[in-house]
């Protein structure tokens, strides 16, 4: 087996499929909703729900897609040997990050230039020179710290994923690892490895998520919104390595993965959903249990009050019921993670989820009572899924599906739960 | 109580890779692996034994619905039948507040019914003896145990044992368990395994 992926017609179909019909959905919205009037007091709210999606949607694949790297860098640095089998997967789908981290910052230029004050409050400048609140947040919530910060950090994430891609790469090329040199790459591995988790601590499980999403609603802070995002993003970005995983199989591709690979993929499933659910709890109960208003606006502006529904209550609680319960009673089982056809439901059902949460953590702030879920709504993640087969399919078909020097291979082939 | 006082042919590997041919080769001539006891968890050995899956976890998943049960059934009894308080205006039915309780309580009892029945299974208790077919078990021996059953021709499974590779070799008369043996009848025969 020479382990060289040939993308079949199928996926080249869906890929263009998908990425037209998100192309068309932008296009749509461009000329229907009009993104460049800006709306005032309940007019043109279709503009601010142009942005509005767009913004959700990019962040979301972005910081979904630099999981897979995220996940490379922990798993290098614990020396786990049982990744090595899948490993090329990962770094497929980390290839993308530097596609959509343009759009993502084209996007954000575009809110933070047009003055977007629908989308982030905090861009209007009258309104921070009178608002006690946002004129104490003024040296970190303004459009020049902003856009520095999105750019160093992308520019990192692009950076240094490349270079654990890279390394990944070159060995390749060179003979089979001795114990010394084998040592020494998996040492420089280990260094870069760290520098990305260290990048990946100050901006995605704290700063970025602040930035990007919480400003949206400038005057409420949680201190768990940001491990709450990383934890939504890390698990959406494991699922998506089972599901290629699981197609690359099916494939007859991926000859070292067997059973037990899934099994873990499938148990860093349930334990991150798990994991999302305890930061999802902490945040509400503790914001429920105190009742300050300040505080509680939040959920306010979601779920409402005990006299009056707000309009993301449905939302907001089958986000806990797809991705709480859903993975906990149907992942709990032995047999459930060793099983391809439920974990490849499972890991779309879980996409599917923190794609929902993201919605829910978007629009309230920007739309209010005017957020819908229709044909847009969808279309426009159609493009994004689309980029990262595209960008996926690419980085596969041109390298070696296995990193065949890689010193841990053998324990990755002999791998056994 | 058990299958009263029975009679073993002990072997002693003093290799984990002659014992695995061993376990098999045993299994194929038709005797009746008692159990193999190894100084540390051995990967495998289960399977190559033919060992059913274990229900452990099935009973750890039912401790624990029962735990919640309890905990959301008492607590919401407690403050809304039996003594409702006003807590911070919180309403009497304040769900979010009793999760972590009931969460614990979830995981307590998974875990101490898990406990429990882990010793039942491996017929642990205190002061209950159990023989040891070879103290050199928890140092750095595998000690196979087969049963006699009344076919079995114990000189014979000795010369058997002697040619798979087996150390020590030694016919002993003990009491199996304490109240059932467990295992015993679970037994896949070989002839029942994939690929025979």
């Amino acid at each position: 087996m020479d382990h060289q992926f040939q993308l079949p017609g199928s996926y080249k179909k869906w890929t263009y499929g998908l990425i037209a019909v998100g192309v068309v959905a932008v296009l749509y919205g461009v000329f229907k909703f009009q993104p460049w009037i800006h709306s005032h007091e309940g007019s043109h709210v279709d503009s601010t729900r142009f942005w509005a999606v767009l913004l959700q949607n990019s962040v979301f694949f972005l910081l979904v897609v630099n999981a897979a790297m995220f996940f490379i860098c922990v798993t290098t640095m614990a020396m786990a040997g049982w990744v090595v089998a899948f490993r090329r997967v990962s770094e497929a789908i980390s290839s993308v990050v530097p596609i959509l981290g343009i759009i993502t910052f084209v996007i954000l230029l575009a809110i933070v230039f047009g003055e977007r004050t629908d989308i982030y409050h905090w861009l209007d400048k009258e309104a921070v020179a009178k608002d006690h609140i946002l004129n104490g947040k003024k040296g970190f919530l303004n459009p020049v710290f902003f856009l520095v910060w999105s750019f160093i950090t992308i520019f990192l994430w692009w950076f240094l994923g490349k270079k654990m891609r890279s390394m990944s790469l070159q060995s390749d090329k060179k003979e089979q690892m001795g114990y010394e040199t084998g040592k020494k790459w998996i040492w420089n591995n280990t260094v870069w490895a760290s520098l990305y988790s260290v990048v990946f601590t100050l901006t995605v499980a704290s700063t970025i998520p602040w930035l990007w999403l919480m400003s949206i609603d400038a005057h409420w802070y949680s201190t768990m919104y940001s491990w709450y995002t990383f934890a939504s993003t890390f698990v959406s970005g494991i699922s998506l390595i089972a599901l290629f995983v699981v197609y690359l199989k099916n494939r007859g591709q991926l000859e070292y993965v067997t059973e037990e690979h899934l099994h873990d993929l499938g148990k860093f499933m349930f334990a991150f959903s798990v994991f999302w659910t305890y930061l999802w709890f902490s945040q509400y109960m503790l914001i429920w249990y105190s009742n300050q208003p300040e505080e509680t606006k939040y959920f306010i502006e979601r779920i409402g009050t005990a006299e009056k529904a707000g309009p993301f209550k449905g939302i907001f609680f089958l986000n806990l019921i797809i991705n709480f319960l859903c993975p906990l009673l149907i992942l709990m089982k032995r047999g459930t993670k060793r099983n391809w056809t439920m974990v490849t439901i499972m890991a779309g059902l879980i996409i599917f989820g923190h794609w929902l949460d993201f919605y829910q953590m978007v629009m309230p702030g920007t739309l209010h009572d005017h957020a819908k879920l229709m044909p847009f709504e969808f279309g426009v993640p159609c493009l994004f899924v689309g980029l990262i087969m595209w960008g996926t399919g690419r980085y596969l078909s041109k390298h070696s599906l296995l990193a065949k020097n890689h010193p841990f291979l053998k324990e990755s082939m002999i791998h056994h739960t | 109580m058990a299958g009263g006082i029975k009679k073993f042919v002990v072997g002693s590997f003093d290799d984990e890779n002659v014992l695995f041919p061993a376990v098999k080769n045993v299994r194929k001539a038709g005797y009746k692996i008692h159990d193999v006891y190894t100084p540390f968890p051995v990967h495998g050995l289960d399977h190559a034994m033919g060992i059913r899956e274990t229900s452990l976890h099935t009973a750890g998943f039912i401790y624990a619905i029962t735990g919640t049960t309890t905990a959301l059934t008492f607590m919401s009894w407690v403050f809304t039948k039996d003594w409702p308080l006003n807590i911070g205006g919180k309403p009497h039915f304040a769900l979010p507040a009793w999760i972590p309780i009931t969460f614990e309580l979830t995981v307590l009892f998974s875990a101490v019914g898990m406990v429990l029945t882990f010793c039942y299974l491996c017929n642990l208790a205190p002061f209950v003896k159990k023989h040891h077919f070879h103290p050199r078990a928890t140092d750095d021996l595998f000690v196979m145990v087969i049963e006699c059953t009344d076919k079995t021709n114990d000189t014979e499974l000795q010369s058997f044992l002697q040619t798979a590779g087996a150390q020590e070799i030694n016919v002993q008369e003990a009491e199996t368990g304490w109240w059932i043996g467990r295992y015993h009848k679970e037994q896949k025969l070989y002839k029942e395994e994939k690929g025979y």
